[in-house]
């Protein structure tokens, strides 16, 4: 699945960015209804979806925008920004030599995009070890209407 | 080498010029246009300051830095920040790696504050190979960070004086920054744009993998140069002696990330003295490496032949006459 998600990079993150829209919408929706109430439920949809499209982990800080929708988290090394050096010559992982690496996948995405820039270029910056386990979709939806951006 | 602003006490840091970020040799000799040489040193598995004094003097007089690994190939030897400690108080230039396999963020920036009090001029920031390559495979990988957000973050205490929390430093650690690059690991096509990324993280020098295949490194600097990103960071080339061609296959099927040709290895194979061809081999590719735009110096891994490393530096010519400075070169003056 990861792969197909991979292989439909454009389509995926045209209906991404069209979700995100919604919800920004929603926004005060959401806000009524309080976005301490909705952190359960919409984590739960959350993970369910992107762990089926995507193999996400949960990180709370989605960047499978800027990856062509492969999660990095699943590189054993954590990286967010790019391949390690040690990616064999198959494009295999350098540790688990039986999975691709989840940054040629997300090379092949980038490559799909039809943005001018590649967003696999934007240096991510470290990752917040508190967010993981909490929703990425809220977070976005409050750092896009300019409220809290990094509260749990 | 000596430069017209040399300090009164030998081997101590020089002034920094406007534009430079440190007040190192290596900087230096980049800015002011030189053909670089930098080695890696054999960290010792012992506790004797003795052995990094010897391993570090077979290179006087032919290296511009010295490389102190940091568990490299994930395996345990004496650290980075504690050899580059003994090192620096005899006044080497010292390339400090740091990866990001072992520390988190908050043991990484306290190590390059202290590096940097002991004269560490320049960092190089590095994602580290896996544990399962090592000694110690059941040990727990960290990998906080990874390679760019260690350079982003050093940067932002080189520049902004303040730490990833955004707490304020009250002097900064004034350090050059280093990045690796492997022209040769898939996404090949991808390889020239991460080059650029690292750049923007905060990069400015790279040291690469090994490069045995000149041909695709050729392609390669092509897609940097494309990118203009030759003119934004110091490329120091990978190289190495090969010590048969048994043992470049071997590395070439163990060795995460490194690359060895088919007609390296035949040269090799067809040689009477396998040993001497594997030096001879790497003399030429620093050779070839200088005829190359974008391409600022050399970088000399010669795992188990350190001894080797000035002969080569001497045949390959590269440094024209130029004497970087050691330790015993104060006593000649």
């Amino acid at each position: 699945m990861r792969s197909w998600s991979v292989r439909h990079a454009r389509g995926l993150t045209t209906i991404y960015a069209g979700v995100e829209a919604i919800l920004v919408k929603l926004h005060p929706l959401l806000r009524r209804i309080g976005y301490a109430r909705l952190e359960k439920p919409v984590f739960a949809v959350e993970k369910l979806a992107k762990g089926f499209l995507f193999d996400s982990q949960s990180c709370g800080q989605c960047v499978v925008g800027s990856t062509g929708l492969s999660c990095p988290m699943n590189c054993p090394k954590k990286l967010r920004n790019g391949p390690c050096g040690g990616v064999r010559m198959n494009g295999k992982c350098e540790i688990y030599a039986d999975i691709d690496c989840v940054w040629v996948l997300a090379w092949e995405g980038n490559k799909r995009l039809k943005s001018s820039e590649y967003p696999i270029q934007f240096v991510q910056p470290a990752i917040d070890n508190r967010l993981a386990g909490s929703s990425a979709w809220l977070r976005e939806v409050r750092s896009k209407v300019g409220s809290v951006s990094n509260e749990i | 080498m000596k430069f017209d602003d040399e300090p009164l006490i030998s081997g101590e840091n020089l002034p920094i010029r406007p534009q430079h970020a440190s007040p190192g040799r290596l900087e230096r000799v980049l800015r002011a246009g030189g053909f670089a040489v930098t080695a890696e040193i054999a960290p010792p598995d012992s506790a004797d300051p003795l052995e990094v004094y010897e391993r570090a003097a077979l290179f006087d007089g032919y290296v511009d830095a010295i490389n102190a690994t940091d568990g490299s190939g994930a395996h345990c030897h004496m650290s980075s920040v504690g050899m580059c400690s003994l090192l620096t108080r005899r006044g080497y230039a010292m390339v400090m790696q740091v990866s990001c396999r072992d520390r988190n963020r908050i043991a990484i920036q306290g190590d390059v504050l202290g590096a940097a009090a002991m004269g560490v001029s320049n960092i190089l920031c590095l994602t580290g190979d896996g544990v399962q390559a090592g000694d110690h495979p059941e040990a727990k990988p960290v990998f906080d960070l990874d390679s760019m957000s260690t350079l982003n973050m050093l940067r932002g205490m080189r520049d902004d004086h303040q730490f990833l929390s955004g707490r304020q430093l009250t002097s900064p650690p004034r350090v050059f920054l280093g990045a690796a690059a492997n022209p040769f690991a898939p996404p090949l096509d991808y390889r020239p744009l991460r080059l650029a990324k690292k750049i923007e993280a905060g990069a400015q020098f790279i040291q690469t993998q090994y490069c045995f295949d000149i041909e695709r490194f050729r392609n390669y600097m092509d897609a940097v140069r494309d990118a203009g990103s030759h003119e934004k960071v110091f490329i120091l080339a990978g190289v190495g002696p090969l010590a048969s061609a048994r043992s470049a296959e071997w590395i070439r099927n163990n060795v995460p990330g490194v690359h060895i040709p088919d007609t390296v290895v035949r040269r090799l194979r067809a040689a009477d003295d396998q040993k001497e061809e594997g030096v001879q081999i790497c003399v030429d590719l620093i050779q070839e490496m200088q005829e190359i735009e974008g391409v600022h110096g050399v970088h000399i891994m010669a795992f188990r032949q350190e001894h080797r490393v000035a002969e080569i530096v001497e045949r390959s010519g590269v440094l024209g006459g130029r004497v970087p400075w050691h330790p015993g070169a104060a006593l000649n003056n």
